[in-house]
C-alpha cells in the first residue's frame, strides 16, 4: 500500500523502462546468442554491417515474438481489469471463468469447420475466421457466466467458478473430440489451444493484436469513470447516471473480443488477466484511469518475461507460456481464494 | 431556473400498481412528494416500502399501465437524461457490495461524476461534504476498512456531493439509513436529512422505528399491503388505532416531554 502514495507517472516510466530492458533482453535471450549492442544495432535502420544471420534472427523471430508478448500481454491485463470490475469481483479471470476455454472452443470450431478454406486461404483464415469464432465463444460464455452469477447484492464466486468449470469442461471435450477427427495439419493447429505459444508470431497476427489493443485501451480509458461507479454496485451506479445496461453489453463484448483474438493468436494463456489488475490495484489503487494503462504496461512485461523463462527453461527445446504463468498464477490464485474466503 | 416555492411537489405519481409473484405490492398507489419537507415512509416488513422506494427513483419499473406515471418537478420521469437526473435524485442504499480498496476521498468523489465541475470547484463542493458528514478525517482511509456506520456516511457524502448542484431542485433518498448505525449516528444522518429539507430538499426516508420518524419527520406515510393506510404529520398518522391495525401491536402514544412529538411506546 506504500507505494500508492507513488505518482502515476512516476510508475508508469519505471514500468516503461523495465519494460524496455526486458523487451532488449528477450531480443538477446535464444538458442542464439545475440549481443546487447548487436540486437540494438539490429533493430536501427543503419545496421547493415551485421550478418545476415544475425538481421534475419532478429527481425524474422525474435522481434515480432518480443512484440507480440507485449501487445499479448498488455490486452490480456486489460481484459482481465474489466471483467474484474464488471463482475465486481476481483478473482474474475477469463481463464478461471471460462471465457478462455469459450473462446479456444469457438476457435477450434472454425479450424475445423472452414479446415477447407483454411488451405487455401490462410491469411483470411488466421486473422479473420479464427478469431472472429474465438470472440464468439468468449461472449457467448462471459455472458453465460455473468447471467448464472451475478445479482443485484454482486458476483457469486461459487457460482461464477463453478460456470467457469463447466464451460472449461464442455469446451476440453469439445477440443478432445475436434483432436480425435482432426487430421495431421489440425492437429498441430489445435494443439496450441490448450497451453499457449507465441513462437507463431507473425506481422500480420501482430498487426491485428495491435489494432485490437488501441481499439481496447481507448474505449476503455473512455469508460473508465463509468467503470469505477459499476464498483459501488449496478444500482449505485445507475443512480449516478450510468447507463448500465449499455456500459455493461460493451465491456463484455470488448473484454471478450480481447481474449477471443488473443486465444485465437497465442492459445489459452491463464492467469495474467488474474495477477495483473491485483498487482495494478495494490499499486495504484483501483480507480480504472489510473488502473488501466498501468496493467496494460505490467501485462506486457509479465508476458514478455514468462515467454523469456519458456524459451530458456529447457533448451534447445520450448515450454508452452501457458505453463510458467500457470506457475506463478494458480498460487497466486490460491492465495487470493484464502485471503477471499470469508467472503466467497 | 425555478422560484423557490415551500411545499411545492417535487415528486408525483398517479395509480402504480406493481405484482411480484402474485403478491400485489402496489395496488393502484397514487401520491405526491413534496419539497422542504421529510416524508417518512413506514410499514411492516414486505408491506412495499422499499419497492416504491425502489419505483421512485427508478431503479426498479412499476407494472406498465396506461394510466400510471411518475413526475419529477413536472417532467415525466422518463424524459429525464440519465446524467441530468443524477444531478437532482440522490439515492442512499441501504448497504454497498464495494468491496474494492478506494480511499474514503475516492468514493465520495464518485459523486462528482454526474456534474462536470472544474476541478478546484469540485475540490470545495467534496471537501464541504466530507466536512459535514464528518469524514474528512478518514479521507486516506481504504473503504473496506471502515465500520459499517463510517461507510454509510461516506455513501451519505457522496450522494450529498451528487446533489450539491441541483439549485432547489433536489430530491434526497434514504433507504433504512439508520440500520446499520449507533443512536449517535442515527441521529447524525437524520439531522443531515432534515437540514437537507429545511434548505429545500425533498428528502424521502424509509425507516422502522416510529420514534425516529416521529422526531424527524414533516409528513408520515403508512404502507400496507400495496396501499396507503396513513398519511399526514406524525400527530396525524401515528395513532394507536392505526398501529394496532397495521402492525398488530398494542400501543401506548404520549407526548414526548420536552417537544412536540409524539412518542410511540410498546404496550
Amino acid at each position: 500500500m506504500l507505494l500508492r502514495r507513488l505518482p502515476l507517472s512516476l510508475l508508469i516510466i519505471l514500468g516503461l523502462v523495465i519494460l524496455t530492458l526486458t523487451a532488449a533482453s528477450s531480443i538477446v535471450i535464444g538458442p542464439m546468442s545475440i549481443s546487447m549492442r548487436d540486437s540494438f544495432t539490429g533493430l536501427s535502420p543503419w545496421a547493415s554491417d551485421l550478418p545476415e544471420h544475425i538481421q534475419m534472427v532478429i527481425h524474422q523471430i525474435r522481434l515480432p515474438r518480443t512484440l507480440l508478448c507485449m501487445i499479448i500481454g498488455a490486452i490480456l491485463a486489460l481484459s482481465g481489469a474489466v471483467m474484474q470490475g464488471l463482475f465486481r469481483n476481483p478473482l474474475a479471470e477469463p481463464g478461471i471463468i471460462g471465457v478462455s476455454a469459450g473462446a479456444a472452443l469457438g476457435a477450434a470450431l472454425a479450424i475445423v469447420i472452414f479446415a477447407d478454406i483454411g488451405t487455401a486461404y490462410p491469411l483470411l483464415m488466421n486473422i479473420a475466421a479464427v478469431p472472429f469464432f474465438a470472440f464468439l465463444g468468449g461472449a457467448l460464455t462471459t455472458i453465460l457466466v455473468y447471467s448464472l452469477g451475478t445479482s443485484k447484492f454482486g458476483t457469486s464466486v461459487s457460482v461464477m467458478l463453478l460456470a467457469g468449470v463447466a464451460v472449461s469442461a464442455l469446451s476440453g471435450a469439445a477440443i478432445g473430440y475436434l483432436n480425435f477427427i482432426a487430421d495431421d495439419q489440425m492437429l498441430r493447429d489445435l494443439s496450441l489451444w490448450s497451453m499457449g505459444s507465441l513462437a507463431g508470431a507473425t506481422w500480420s497476427s501482430i498487426l491485428l493484436a495491435a489494432v485490437t489493443l488501441l481499439l481496447l485501451f481507448t474505449v476503455f480509458m473512455y469508460h473508465a469513470k463509468g467503470l469505477n461507479a459499476l464498483l459501488l454496485g449496478e444500482a449505485e451506479a445507475g443512480h449516478l447516471g450510468i447507463d448500465t445496461q449499455k456500459l455493461k453489453r460493451r465491456m463484455i463484448i470488448l473484454a471478450a473480443a480481447g481474449v477471443g483474438i488473443t486465444v485465437s493468436i497465442s492459445g489459452v494463456i491463464g492467469f495474467i488477466g488474474l495477477i495483473i489488475p491485483h498487482l495494478g490495484r495494490m499499486l495504484c489503487g483501483p480507480d480504472h484511469n489510473r488502473l488501466l494503462p498501468l496493467a496494460a504496461l505490467l501485462g506486457a512485461l509479465l508476458l514478455t518475461a514468462a515467454d523469456m523463462v519458456a524459451r530458456v527453461a529447457v533448451t534447445p527445446a520450448e515450454l508452452p507460456v501457458g505453463i510458467v504463468t500457470a506457475m506463478i498464477g494458480a498460487p497466486f490464485f490460491i492465495y487470493l481464494l484464502f485471503t477471499q474466503r470469508g467472503r466467497i | 431556473m425555478t422560484t423557490i416555492n415551500n411545499n411545492s411537489p417535487a415528486i408525483s405519481c398517479e395509480h402504480l400498481f406493481l405484482n411480484l409473484g402474485g403478491k400485489q405490492l402496489l395496488d393502484d398507489l397514487s401520491l405526491t412528494i413534496h419539497t422542504s419537507q421529510v416524508t417518512t415512509l413506514l410499514g411492516p416488513n414486505g408491506a412495499g416500502k422499499s419497492s416504491l422506494l425502489k419505483i421512485l427513483c427508478g431503479e426498479t419499473a412499476y407494472d406498465k399501465r396506461a394510466q400510471s406515471s411518475i413526475r419529477y418537478f413536472g417532467t415525466a420521469q422518463c424524459e429525464w437524461p440519465k446524467q441530468k437526473l443524477a444531478a437532482h435524485l440522490g439515492v442512499l442504499p441501504q448497504q454497498s457490495s464495494l468491496n474494492f480498496a478506494f480511499t474514503v476521498k475516492e468514493v465520495a468523489a464518485l459523486g462528482l461524476l454526474p456534474l462536470g465541475l472544474a476541478p478546484q470547484q469540485a475540490q470545495s463542493v467534496l471537501s464541504e461534504k466530507m466536512d459535514k458528514t464528518g469524514i474528512s478525517h478518514l479521507s486516506d482511509r481504504l473503504y473496506p476498512s471502515l465500520s459499517g456506520g463510517e461507510k454509510q456516511r461516506v455513501h451519505l457524502a457522496r450522494v450529498l456531493t451528487q446533489i450539491s448542484q441541483s439549485r432547489h431542485q433536489t430530491i434526497l433518498m434514504l433507504d433504512e439509513p439508520t440500520s446499520a448505525l449507533d443512536l449517535c449516528h442515527q441521529h447524525n444522518t437524520l439531522n443531515i436529512a432534515r437540514q437537507m429539507a429545511d434548505a429545500g430538499a425533498a428528502v424521502i426516508v424509509v425507516l422502522h422505528d416510529l420514534n425516529l420518524a416521529a422526531q424527524y419527520s414533516d409528513r408520515i406515510i403508512v404502507l400496507n399491503e400495496g396501499k396507503i393506510q396513513a398519511d399526514g404529520t406524525p400527530w396525524q398518522a401515528l395513532n394507536e388505532t392505526m398501529i394496532k391495525a397495521v402492525y398488530g401491536q398494542k400501543t401506548l402514544v404520549s407526548k414526548h416531554p420536552q417537544a412536540d412529538y409524539p412518542v410511540v411506546y410498546a404496550a
